[in-house]
């Protein structure tokens, strides 16, 4: 089987400002890659790239074996938390009935399909007994899970999340990345992050992005990667969890 | 006072406020939930331009103003969103631009400019049964627009970035919202004019979210609303002798602001 995500030697600029240089990449099946870096790295922009949104200026991209334009609907994405509007009168339900949207064009309705479908995804994260809630009257993890549903409406073969722990507290968090944890054995997983304690635990492959990547085949991050990519000292910090990501410093 | 129904102007003038209503209790919702007001204003001001150039060619306003908002609706958005310049100084500019452009073609029109006032504070009493006609076609045009592309505007105002990631252009759903604004202000003109359009496309939405938590709830309520506010505002300013754009903009105001003021004074329940 042909890699979900395939990046050779990427280089984009904005403005005559170089944000991704010579980044190569590959994700396969099952995969759950973390991606950390400082901001303005151009983590977003690698990620817009992935999805085919930013043509880059040099270097290929390769989505599930095709173009992205193409692949993108295979694709479940969660934005950041606060990227969408939260007062906004919808409910759970409509909001992952949003996923399909790819799927839909004008004039076409939802079908029954489409609600088992969402159900089916809320119940996934659990959130299936909220279906008809308010989405502003839910708590920020809650909101995640639904935002999460909504992205795996489509049955995606990825789910990219863009620095999703933002905004919500230690314990959802912990219940959140348990939840991706399960997602792991069905999809491959990329998430862009600054919760290094995160990937010590649930992630299987890390990289650092500051304009150039630096990738791992496993886990381990030494000292000397962190500060190649954030460019100045990074105070390590182990938790106490099942194996370490980090060397003893 | 049932007499005043007797007369064509009269029975014109409701059939106006209703169509009105219907087209501006739908769009409105987006205006206010996706809280583009600002550029809501700028396109109806711009609009303007089409008002002085309907004159200056000697042909009805209207079908002056229906080109020039859309024009000005296409522009405002393409400017404001792929300039370099600040959003909200992109819509000031062209704002001043559009009034500017019909000013000088009102100055240049040959004569006198009979019912200029109208267009720009509204007098729902002249409307004539063409406009009727008119009006009916862009309510007729906008509902259908709306039903077609329901989700995707949704989608559009919930969450810009997911939208584009499920393949959608963002940029194209923005305009063709800002081009059923643009008809929707050629639909409010006669009612209450240029200067006051922007009351009429907010207060009713805002005051259906106040009641329901729907999109589409909020769009029958948005509408019954501006009719009844309408409808009472016309009956006030016969009774009272006073312009009618103003009084149904008094009215709804008044409404609105008793409203929040009470809902202010009840004890807020913990969330």
């Amino acid at each position: 089987m042909e890699d979900v995500i395939d990046l050779k030697d990427i280089w984009v600029s904005y403005d005559g400002v170089r944000v991704l240089e010579a980044v190569t990449l590959a994700v396969k099946d099952k995969d759950f890659l973390a991606i950390i870096g400082p901001n303005g790295g151009g983590k977003s922009t690698l990620l817009k790239v992935i999805l085919g949104l930013i043509k880059p200026d040099r270097g290929t991209v390769k989505l599930l074996g095709d173009t992205p334009k193409n692949m993108r609907k295979y694709v479940g994405y969660v934005p950041q938390y606060h990227s969408s509007n939260l007062d906004f009168p919808i409910t759970v339900c409509d909001v992952v009935l949003m996923g399909r949207l790819s799927h839909k064009g004008p004039l076409q309705r939802y079908n029954e399909e489409d609600r088992q479908a969402a159900r089916d995804a809320l119940d996934t994260v659990g959130m299936l007994e909220f279906k008809d809630r308010q989405i502003g009257e839910l708590s920020g993890g809650q909101k995640q899970r639904v935002f999460i549903a909504r992205s795996l409406v489509t049955k995606p073969k990825l789910l990219i999340l863009d620095e999703p722990s933002t905004g919500i507290d230690s314990r959802t968090q912990k219940e959140f990345y348990e939840l991706l944890n399960k997602l792991k054995s069905q999809i491959a997983i990329v998430m862009v992050t600054h919760d290094i304690s995160a990937i010590s635990v649930y992630v299987d492959k890390v990289g650092c992005l500051n304009r150039k990547f630096h990738y791992h085949d496993d886990k381990e991050l030494s000292q000397h990667d962190l500060e190649v990519s954030y460019q100045c000292p990074v105070e390590l910090i182990a938790h106490g969890v099942p194996h370490r990501v980090l060397k003893e410093h | 006072m049932l007499e005043i129904l007797q007369y064509d102007f009269m029975r014109n003038a409701i059939f106006a406020a209703i169509l009105a209503s219907i087209a501006c209790g739908i769009i409105g919702v987006y205006v206010v939930v996706k809280k583009i007001v600002f550029i809501s204003g700028g396109i109806t001001h711009a609009s303007f331009g089409g008002i002085g150039l309907g004159y200056y060619l000697g042909i009805n306003p209207l079908y002056g103003l229906i080109p020039f908002s859309l024009f000005s609706a296409l522009v405002m958005g393409l400017v404001s969103k792929r300039s370099k310049v600040a959003e909200d100084t992109a819509i000031g500019i062209l704002w001043s631009l559009g009034m500017a452009i019909g000013i000088i073609l009102i100055y240049w029109t040959p004569g006198y400019a009979p019912d200029l006032m109208t267009y720009l504070f509204g007098n729902i009493l002249t409307v004539p049964m063409s406009d009727i006609y008119l009006m009916l076609a862009l309510d007729a045009v906008i509902i259908f627009t709306v039903y077609a592309y329901y989700k995707q505007f949704m989608a559009l105002c919930f969450d810009e970035e997911f939208t584009t990631v499920a393949g959608l252009s963002v940029e194209k759903l923005y305009l063709l919202l800002l081009c059923l604004i643009a008809l929707t202000i050629v639909l409010l003109i006669k009612v209450v004019g240029i200067i006051l359009i922007i009351a009429l496309l907010t207060m009713p939405a805002s005051l259906s979210r106040h009641y329901t938590n729907n999109f589409a709830k909020m769009m029958y309520l948005a509408t019954f609303f501006g009719i009844f506010f309408s409808i009472i505002g016309l009956f006030l300013s016969y009774l009272a002798d006073a312009p009618s754009g103003a009084t149904i903009i008094l009215v709804m105001s008044s409404v609105y602001i008793l409203h929040f003021l009470y809902d202010g004074l009840k004890p807020k329940i913990a969330s």
